[in-house]
């Protein structure tokens, strides 16, 4: 009976606080010790990819001078831009424990879909209205593959390699074999070829302080109100200054003259405010409103979500078409960086978002990862591309590479849970 | 006595030719442990899918509060206060505590999450079941013991004001100490006017805290007895159907 005597009478000290402890008490030394305790415990977030960028950022620096300059950080970023969507996209599906291989052959056949109508030789349709058709057509894809995994259910393994196949099909039918249009548009192309003004990268920096500063200040005043303990204002600062620097280096690097010869280049690229953006709005779903709880808690246990009302084929058809509408939005950055879109476009690319994911620390066993992971898993990616095109080794050592780096990751991830006790299969 | 939240009387079940309850009545009341005994294939599963409106009864009449009601669906047995906690647990090892307990119920404000009200009432909830085995009500629940875990699926369930809360098997899967505190827990329900019916394999778990012990037998209630009435012996008897029940219904 020890057991209950212990579990039930209250602890000696009768001034025991009126509320369980949330984690969120004490100074920032607790708060660090606490987190230290969570990565000891497995649960290292995108520690080791952003670990993993900064070690290749160094290690390519010291092996090629052009890896460090501001014309190559440009460079990467809008190299990195269409995976970052992508492996964003996807993160909505994974979260689920599905996985969606059409994300690359869907932004294909959108983007297909884009050029046909939009050519100013051919059907001349208003760009923006070619956007909106194009964008509604990733809605339908998605619609289409949840009804086959959400409703019919079958694995979204099998309908999106299905799918994968088809629409390379139709992408051929729409563009005609061999075909390929050059993109027309000056708006399409500015999104990875024009840059913000120099004083719109600061806009953008102080932008994102006040919108971080605004949450933290929303979030303590609730809680506060609930009468549940905060986070030492300690920690807020501290996330504001960490955007501040590295936002702060990140602009003013890019805000160097970075062109050649005459013509000055310098400033934010504009791919990199849409995908902020973006980013913000994704985490905002799926952090703090019941569609992305749920997507999180069916990732985690679809039977205890279900039971507890959730209506689990609604939120996985959502998901679903989210994954396909944001991939339609990759394959915009896409086009405006290649600048044409031909029948094998966005074929390619669907198994390097889904391991830029799984690098940044998406769990493929769903119900665990976030987007950022997602977005630092794709620089890492990214990053190894550029600088290996960089040290002009052959093409195959790519591949090498970022393969050796996804296993690498994985394997990380799988021993620090098993040193945790935790088990890799989710139940 | 009290009279009952939840009176079943007579209701039958069948699955094609098999019948399954045979007529089977059964009361719950407030305040008070209502053990449901039986071997496999007795029943009793089938017995609480009813009340929690998962699979509705052929035939029979549910009364709550003395009024006939339909339980076609989960959501009908929620809104008349019938929570269940099942053996499986149903929750959601990659959520937290408050996570897990505020699922499919979110508080809102301004169409987000209310993080700060939902984490003091998923705390004063487990306060007010005397939990003090939880250290941090934002735990990710897979950092829980078996124990825990029952504890937060039971404060789960008493989170909104149920009324009737359904113990499947609470203790089959726990230790010695962790059984206990299950126990306690479910004497604290009690002590807060929630009717609580517990299905149960483990007769020592039963006459530790149940008031009342029903068994049923092959689809029939074959015994109804207050727990003080009756000794282990004559319930493993009624369940075993070597003994039948011969004191007065109550």
């Amino acid at each position: 009976m020890s057991a209950v005597e212990e579990s039930v009478t209250p602890a000696p000290e009768a001034a025991a606080p009126d509320l369980i402890g949330s984690g969120q008490e004490g100074s920032l030394r607790d708060q660090a010790t606490a987190y230290f305790q969570r990565l000891r415990n497995g649960d290292m977030g995108a520690l080791p990819a952003i670990a993993g960028f900064v070690v290749l950022s160094v290690l390519f620096t010291v092996l090629s001078p052009y890896f460090l300059t501001e014309r190559n950080f440009a460079n990467l970023l809008t190299q990195a831009a269409t995976l970052v969507m992508l492996a964003m996209a996807l993160v909505f599906v994974i979260l689920l424990g599905e996985i969606d291989l059409s994300a690359g052959v869907t932004s294909g056949v959108a983007m297909s879909l884009f050029v046909v109508l939009s050519d100013p030789g051919g059907l001349a349709m208003n760009w923006i209205l070619a956007l909106v058709v194009s964008l509604l057509a990733g809605v339908v894809i998605g619609l289409f593959i949840g009804f086959f995994v959400a409703r019919i259910g079958i694995p979204s393994f099998v309908v999106t390699l299905g799918l994968f196949l088809g629409f390379q099909g139709v992408q051929l039918i729409i563009i005609g074999s061999g075909g390929l249009y050059r993109i027309q548009q000056p708006e399409i192309l500015a999104i990875q070829n024009s840059n913000l003004p120099t004083w719109g990268g600061w806009v953008m920096l102080v932008i994102m302080l006040l919108v971080s500063a605004a949450t933290s200040y929303l979030d303590r005043r609730r809680r506060k109100r609930a009468g549940v303990p905060n986070r030492t204002i300690a920690l807020v600062w501290a996330r504001l200054a960490a955007i501040a620097i590295a936002g702060g280096v990140v602009v003013a690097l890019l805000n160097q003259n970075r062109g050649t010869g005459f013509l000055a280049v310098s400033g934010v690229p504009i791919v990199v405010p849409i995908t902020l953006v973006i980013l913000w709005l994704g985490t905002f779903v799926l952090d703090r409103t019941r569609f992305g709880r749920y997507i999180y808690a069916i990732g985690g246990n679809a039977e205890a979500a279900r039971r507890a009302g959730v209506k689990v084929t609604a939120i996985k058809w959502a998901a679903f078409v989210a994954c396909s509408t944001l991939a339609v939005v990759s394959g915009v950055f896409s086009a405006s960086k290649v600048g044409s879109v031909d029948a094998a476009f966005g074929r390619d690319i669907v198994l390097s978002g889904i391991a830029a994911a799984v690098v940044g620390g998406v769990s493929l066993f769903g119900g665990r990862g976030r987007l950022i992971h997602a977005a630092i898993g794709a620089l890492v990616i990214a990053v190894i591309t550029n600088g290996l095109g960089l040290l002009n080794l052959p093409g195959g050592v790519n591949f090498l590479v970022t393969g050796g780096v996804l296993i690498l990751a994985a394997t990380v991830d799988a021993l620090s849970r098993r040193r945790a006790g935790g088990s890799l299969i989710r139940t | 006595m009290n009279s009952p939240i939840i009176e079943l009387s007579d209701v039958k079940k069948s699955f094609g030719p098999v019948s399954v309850l045979k007529g089977v009545s059964l009361s719950v009341y407030p305040g008070k442990v209502t053990a449901l005994v039986g071997d496999n294939g007795a029943g009793k599963s089938t017995l609480i899918k009813g009340l929690a409106g998962v699979q509705p009864y052929d035939e029979g009449e549910v009364r709550v509060d003395g009024e006939v009601v339909a339980l076609h669906n989960p959501r009908e047995a929620a809104r008349l206060g019938i929570e269940v906690v099942y053996q499986d647990l149903a929750l959601c090892d990659n959520l937290d505590i408050v996570q897990n307990m505020f699922l499919g119920r979110e508080e809102l404000s301004a169409g987000t999450f209310d993080e700060g009200r939902m984490e003091r009432e998923a705390s004063e909830t487990l306060q007010s079941l005397s939990v003090r085995t939880v250290k941090s009500v934002r735990q990710k629940v897979s950092s829980l013991s078996g124990g825990q875990r029952q504890t937060v699926a039971i404060a789960r369930s008493v989170l909104k004001a149920a009324r009737v809360v359904i113990l499947d098997e609470p203790t089959a899967a726990l230790g010695v100490a962790q059984t206990e505190q299950v126990l306690a827990l479910v004497k604290r329900l009690a002590e807060r006017n929630v009717g609580v019916l517990m299905i149960s394999h483990n007769l020592v778990d039963v006459f530790q805290v149940a008031d009342y012990i029903n068994v049923l037998y092959l689809g029939q209630m074959v015994a109804s007895v207050e727990t003080s009435q009756t000794t282990s012996d004559d319930v493993v008897g009624y369940i075993t159907g070597s003994k039948t029940y011969t004191g007065v219904n109550r």
